[in-house]
């Protein structure tokens, strides 16, 4: 009997794998921002203990990294190759678009995804160079010495432009996972019609608790400190 | 309602290497009892008098069971009205004086025969790849020797009810196929007789949906909005579960 000819990269397993990975994606976004709210508390030293854990994880550390660098890879670039397969199937733009409505999910959300998703990976650049490669600050608590995050954080967000930044990027992302979440259900093959307005109105949910926790980190240092 | 007076704008393409633009033309005396595509035949009847090359548009039994219609009208493949196909949309919804742009379906796996007219052979080829059951056929049998829960039925038979017509690959930002190739795997993977090539229709029929050039599925779900058979985007969720299978399971 010879091989049926599925592939990882058709459109159909392609897609799993995006879902897949932006799910887990978010997953590491929620235990995110459960660590930054710490920063809220204004306690420098509860944060940098916080931060420390994974400073200490030594190589296991590495291995979590390289797994995340591994999601985001296989995130964006089938992320990419949908949009630019959307352009070869499509060469010829209509003159006149109009939405249809009815059980329709497009939305501003769904068709900027390639926008939003290139946008977050700017960010995230930015985002890992200017603080996990940042200005190295030490600090000593309970005689044991370690990184001063907390002070490179503050730092960062006493600056009007950086904090006007994160509120748009956080924004953006707002939009990424409004489609998303639930995008990603049904690219699993995971949605039956009596539960699909539910899992759109959690992703909606999600998105406008993870885009309000994220920017109003920033604004609160901002004007804390 | 006196009879209207419309301005269309339709894409004229000589054929399918020549490049194609839109034409605008005014058509009179349209009654609201007309139905879209009898107002293109008012339209022909005019260019046919004036000596001039008719707009070419598919169409068959203009009753909404063959699939031949087309034309992305405003915007909308099918026009505003949910649940119905060309030939079934009617002057009524329209106003004295309005413009109207139509434009034949957009996408590269489809591409333009003449005027508003495009190849849909894509379609055919991806039934080809698995669309059908192997069945050597003896008697009759009886039709209660296997049992179908009725739910089953009916859901097979909502996706039976596709027409192959395209809209959903019209309407799809990335020009999917995604939904017409669901719903034909989707009827039969419901059904006792659909069972036996079941993994190999689901591989085959996506291999070669993917190799006609549609676009990935986005999941917009704009296809299920202009879908004249209203099929829903559930057998879409239906054909990802039959080909993940088919990547696990051997036959
Ligand atoms: C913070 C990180 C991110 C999260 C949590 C996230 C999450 C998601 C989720 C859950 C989906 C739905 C998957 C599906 O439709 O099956 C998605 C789709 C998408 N993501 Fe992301 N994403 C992130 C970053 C990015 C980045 C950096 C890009 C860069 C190119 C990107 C590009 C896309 C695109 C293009 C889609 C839509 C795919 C389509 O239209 O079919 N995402 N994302
Ligand atoms: S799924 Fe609907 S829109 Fe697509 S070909 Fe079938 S009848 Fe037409
Ligand atoms: S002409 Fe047959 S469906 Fe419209």
């Amino acid at each position: 009997m010879p091989a049926l000819p599925t592939s990882l990269w058709s459109s159909v397993a392609r897609k799993a794998l995006m879902a897949l990975t932006g799910l887990a994606l978010i997953g590491f976004l929620i235990v995110h921002l459960l660590g930054n709210l710490i920063l809220l508390s204004g306690n420098a030293d509860a944060f940098n203990l916080y931060s420390n854990i994974y400073a200490s994880m030594g190589s296991f550390l590495y291995v979590i990294e390289a797994g995340l660098v591994a999601f985001f890879l296989i995130h964006i670039v089938s992320g990419i190759t949908v949009a630019l397969g959307k352009m070869k199937a499509r060469p010829v733009s209509y003159k006149k678009v109009a939405n249809a409505g009815g059980p329709s999910r497009k939305t501003v959300s769904s068709v900027t995804m390639i926008y939003t998703g290139v946008l977050l990976l700017v960010f995230l650049v930015f985002h890992v160079v200017s603080l996990k490669y940042g200005a190295h600050y030490d600090t000593t608590i309970g005689g044991e010495k370690m990184r001063d995050l907390y002070k490179l954080v503050v730092e960062n967000f006493q600056q009007p432009y950086i904090v006007a930044g994160y509120v748009i990027i956080m924004t953006l992302l707002g939009f990424h996972l409004r489609h998303g979440f639930w995008s990603a259900f049904q690219s699993l093959g995971a949605l039956q019609p009596r539960f699909s307005n539910m899992i759109y109105i959690i992703g909606v949910f999600i998105a406008i608790i993870l885009a309000i926790g994220f920017l109003f980190v920033p604004i609160w240092i901002f004007l804390n400190s | 309602m006196a009879d209207m007076t419309l301005t269309l704008k339709i894409w004229r393409q000589k054929d399918r290497k020549s490049p194609g633009k839109f034409v605008s033309y005014t058509v009179e005396n349209v009654s609201e009892h007309m139905s879209f595509l009898e107002m293109m035949d008012v339209l022909n009847e005019q260019l046919i008098k004036k000596g001039e090359d008719v707009v070419e548009f598919d169409n068959d039994c203009r009753e909404g069971i063959c699939g031949m219609c087309s034309l992305v009208i405003n915007g909308r493949p099918h026009g505003q009205e949910h649940g119905t196909a060309t030939c079934q949309l009617h002057m009524r919804k329209f106003n004295d004086g309005d413009i109207i742009v139509i434009e034949p379906w957009r996408a590269a796996a489809f591409p333009v025969l003449k005027d508003l007219t495009v190849d849909r052979t894509a379609f055919d080829r991806i039934i080809e790849a698995g669309g059908y059951t192997s069945i050597n056929a003896g008697g009759a049998a009886d039709s209660s020797a296997i049992l179908v829960p009725k739910s089953d039925a009916e859901e097979a038979m909502d996706a039976a009810s596709c027409i192959g017509c395209g809209a959903c690959v019209a309407a799809c930002p990335n020009a999917s196929a995604s939904l017409f190739t669901a719903a034909k795997i989707s009827q039969f993977a419901l059904l006792p007789q659909g069972q036996t090539e079941r993994k190999r229709r689901a591989a085959n029929m996506v291999a070669q949906m993917d190799a006609e050039g549609f676009g990935d599925c986005s999941n917009h779900a704009e296809c299920e909005a202009v879908c004249p058979k209203e099929i829903s985007i559930t057998h879409i969720a239906r054909m990802k579960r039959e080909y993940f299978k088919a990547m696990v399971f051997d036959e």
